[in-house]
């Protein structure tokens, strides 16, 4: 392991911006931190930590110069892999038929400064949703084979994180290019830096580093420690599987929907929700049309749509899909959950519905069915 | 040929009986045939028997007025067809006509509404197997009344 | 640059639903050859692939494409055509939405998009040596078409095979006939029923699953292949266990929203399936724990 300065990570970005990398870190936006290309070490959100709760996030400032003293914004790097909104062609009617053109060229080069370490499992899966063995999508895979991983491992917990539970942090153990762990005691300001994979290792290379001692390797470990130690929220994912599959017909789910306003808003900010609508344009000669992808949510009333009927009209029905789907059927799915215990459905639920409460609640209720 | 137990006995409906039940029913029925388009009984009218289909296909219409005659069921070979003998006051709730040539065991309702009576047994048991049919004609309505094929 | 065949993903030139060219979202053009109805409101599009006509389509029967009306958007439509048929491609289907009312708007020669086949097929290979029994409702039984073919094909492979349509009304019988020849040529039991009728059809009314009752196959030996609107599949299912045929030997095919076909779009999601990929086509026995949850 190394060790890594200030200068030398400005230096980073910098090498991989020669690279022809676009790097993309954690920035101030609207009075919190979102994923933004940087230019520099400047950018980031130097001396800020967020507060998080259900329904609460809120930036403080911190009395040190920490930049990676935030945990999770609302925004994942699905964003760039998966973009909110990507036109997968266009066509021009040509006599009685026409052309498509695919618009599918670009082949972004993103450098992901900062992702967390559920963030990273995050992408791990949706790398299973994006390529199931029968299909791999071009337009994420095409993004995903070019990126740059600089993980940055968390050395708080915000309020609402369980990443402990779900076995997906606070260290990333592997799948990135470099992990760094800051750590800031006395007047010492410095990073602890892993080499995850060649490429890796050939670009920290170009960089100043010194072996890490035994103290910063210790002193990074109990960074990292703080922030398991500091995490409030659990959810007991024993059994879980079964736990939702056998409790349809909960009046739980009635009371989750009394809350919920199918708002669609933890789809929207989970690292994992793939779920995408197709939409067709047209301009008003009615001869170009494009297609465009878009995120989609099983919250809206359209997403279970047919041609004469809808499969999940009740809130209680779109809320039970997207729950059961998240925390069992995922497993059955991509063998693995579809959460990582990020905790952004809890802090951007605009009613602070909590899925670890959720869960607690079901496991504890007297009318639960345990086959 | 067979005799009439012979062929109640071998009917679906009759499966499983008791022989001794079955001698009893025996006594309550005849040998029927119905032609082509002939009428086996009209709404209103009273119902005093029900029929083991063996060969050929009744419809069953209700008399829509203004809505025209509504076919809402046929009933084939090894069907039951009509089941008002069992409810007071005996009275028939469709129409119903052979589409072909029908030929049937006719059951004598008040001959075994007697019977019943006096032997609760037997009673119980033709109840069962009367609810059974009612379970089906109710969910197959149900069923049509959805009209899952609807035009949208 | 064109219709240009992804380069990245070259794997997907061979996967387990068939042959795709290129990239499995963009469509390919293929020409109408033939449009006709067959109700009033189902009609029947013949496809070749545009300025390919000697080229074939590979399917499975119980698989399905995506329809692309231009501008207008696509839709999942089953395959209704023999799979043994070369150069063009059937699909009857139910004007009812946008992308399908479009396309009933085709005339001969105009070019749509087509991407697939996609989805599971029925089961027909394990079937061979028994009874078959298929149950379909409405349009449920355009997606069995090319099954039916099969079998008739290879008539002496199957025990007894019956067949059991309901539709609407006798107005809304498909194929019609086709269906009288089959009862003329082949050895098949073919009962066809209707909801409501006036006085004039001299055929079977009720619902499909009373035609059960007049079926004569060996409930230990049958494979049954079950399609129409979801409802309609639950009473034949609850119908055939009660008539003895074993869970496993049943399948459906289900339908739910389709916007991408391939599992990406999440769409289609039916408990832990996904319908585009893992179905249509599905043994009950795989569906059973999950098919009488409400609004799944």
């Amino acid at each position: 392991m190394k060790t890594l300065d200030k200068i030398n990570l400005e230096k980073l970005i910098g090498i991989l911006k020669q690279e022809n990398y676009t790097v993309i870190g954690p920035v101030i936006k609207d009075g919190a931190v979102v994923y933004d290309e940087i230019d520099s070490i400047k950018d980031l959100p130097e001396g800020w930590e967020d507060e998080q709760e259900a329904g609460y996030y809120r930036l403080k400032k911190r009395n040190d110069n920490a930049l990676f003293s935030y945990v999770v914004g609302p925004q994942s790097w699905k964003k760039f892999l998966f973009p909110q909104k990507l036109k997968l062609w266009q066509a021009v009617r040509e006599g009685r038929g026409f052309n498509i053109e695919n618009s599918n060229s670009a082949e972004p080069k993103y450098a992901f400064l900062g992702i967390r370490s559920c963030e990273l499992k995050a992408v791990f899966i949706q790398d299973k949703v994006f390529d199931n063995g029968m299909f791999a999508d071009s337009y994420y895979n095409n993004i995903r084979k070019n990126i740059f991983i600089i993980s940055v491992n968390c050395t708080r917990a915000a309020g609402t994180c369980f990443c402990v539970s779900m076995k997906t942090g606070p260290k990333a153990k592997n799948g990135f290019d470099l992990a760094l762990t800051e750590v800031i005691n006395n007047n010492e300001h410095y990073f602890v830096l892993e080499q995850g994979s060649e490429k890796g290792t050939e670009i920290a290379s170009k960089l100043e580093t010194n072996d890490a001692d035994d103290k910063q390797i210790k002193a990074a470990e109990a960074a990292v420690k703080n922030a398991e130690l500091n995490m409030k929220r659990t959810m007991n994912t024993a059994g879980i599987k079964e736990l939702l599959y056998n409790n349809h017909d909960h009046p739980i789910w009635s009371q989750i929907a009394s809350r919920c306003l199918s708002c669609a808003n933890c789809t929207m900010v989970c690292p994992t929700c793939f779920c995408s609508n197709i939409e067709d344009t047209t301009d008003l000669t009615g001869n170009h049309t494009e297609r465009w992808r878009r995120w989609d949510s099983c919250f809206s009333l359209d997403y279970s749509k047919v041609a004469g009927g809808n499969f999940r009209t009740s809130v209680k029905a779109r809320y039970r899909q997207w729950m059961t789907h998240k925390l069992a059927s995922w497993i059955d799915q991509f063998g693995i959950s579809g959460c990582v215990g990020c905790g952004r459905c809890i802090t951007w639920c605009p009613v602070g519905i909590d899925l670890t409460k959720e869960v607690e609640n079901l496991r504890n209720s007297p009318k639960t069915i345990n086959k | 040929m067979e005799d009439l137990s012979g062929i109640l006995r071998n009917h679906p409906f009759m499966k499983d009986l008791d022989e001794n039940y079955l001698k009893q029913i025996t006594g309550c029925a005849s040998n029927v045939v119905y032609q082509e388009d002939e009428v086996l009984f009209k709404e209103g009218d009273k119902a005093e028997k029900f029929y083991l289909i063996r060969s050929g296909k009744v419809a069953l219409e209700i008399n829509g007025r203004d809505k025209g005659n509504l076919r809402i069921l046929t009933i084939g070979p090894g069907q039951i067809l009509g089941w008002s003998w069992i409810v007071s006051p005996y009275k028939w709730h469709f129409e119903a006509h052979a589409l072909e040539e029908v030929r049937a065991i006719a059951l004598d309702g008040e001959c075994l509404r007697n019977k019943c009576e006096d032997d609760p047994k037997l009673g119980y048991e033709m109840l069962k197997r009367f609810a059974h049919i009612l379970e089906q004609r109710l969910q197959s309505t149900r069923m049509q009344l959805l009209d899952v094929f609807k035009r949208v | 640059m064109f219709l240009n065949v992804c380069k990245h993903f070259t794997k997907m030139t061979e996967n387990k639903s068939g042959l795709i060219k290129s990239d499995p979202m963009i469509p390919e053009s293929v020409k109408v050859k033939k449009i006709f109805w067959e109700t009033e409101d189902v009609f029947t599009i013949e496809l070749v692939y545009d300025g390919e006509e000697k080229r074939n389509f590979n399917f499975k029967p119980g698989q399905f494409n995506m329809l692309y009306a231009f501008g207008v958007g696509e839709s999942a439509i089953s395959i209704s055509s023999d799979s043994t048929k070369k150069g063009s491609l059937l699909h009857t289907i139910h004007k009812v939405g946008y992308v399908t009312s479009e396309l009933s708007k085709l005339k001969k020669g105009d070019i749509i998009g087509l991407r697939g086949p996609f989805g599971s097929s029925w089961p027909l290979e394990d079937a061979k040596g028994k009874d078959i029994c298929i149950i379909v409702g409405g349009i449920g039984l355009a997606p069995l078409r090319p099954a039916i073919y099969h079998i008739l094909k290879h008539r002496k492979q199957y025990g007894k095979f019956t067949l059991l349509y309901g539709a609407r009304t006798p107005r809304d019988i498909l194929y019609p006939v086709e269906l009288e020849s089959w009862k003329k040529k082949y050895d098949i039991q073919l009962e066809i029923t209707v909801d409501r009728s006036d006085s004039t059809w001299r055929g079977h009314v009720g619902v499909v699953t009373t035609l059960l009752n007049y079926v004569d196959c060996n409930p230990d030996n049958t494979r049954a292949m079950v399609c129409g609107p979801e409802i309609m599949m639950k009473y034949a299912v609850d119908e055939l266990i009660k008539h003895g045929v074993a869970e496993k030997e049943i399948y459906v095919s289900l339908e739910r929203n389709m916007k991408c076909a391939l599992g990406f779009c999440g769409h289609c999601q039916y408990g832990p399936s996904f319908v585009c990929k893992d179905g249509p086509v599905f043994s009950f026995s795989k569906v059973t724990d999950i098919f009488e949850i409400k609004e799944l």
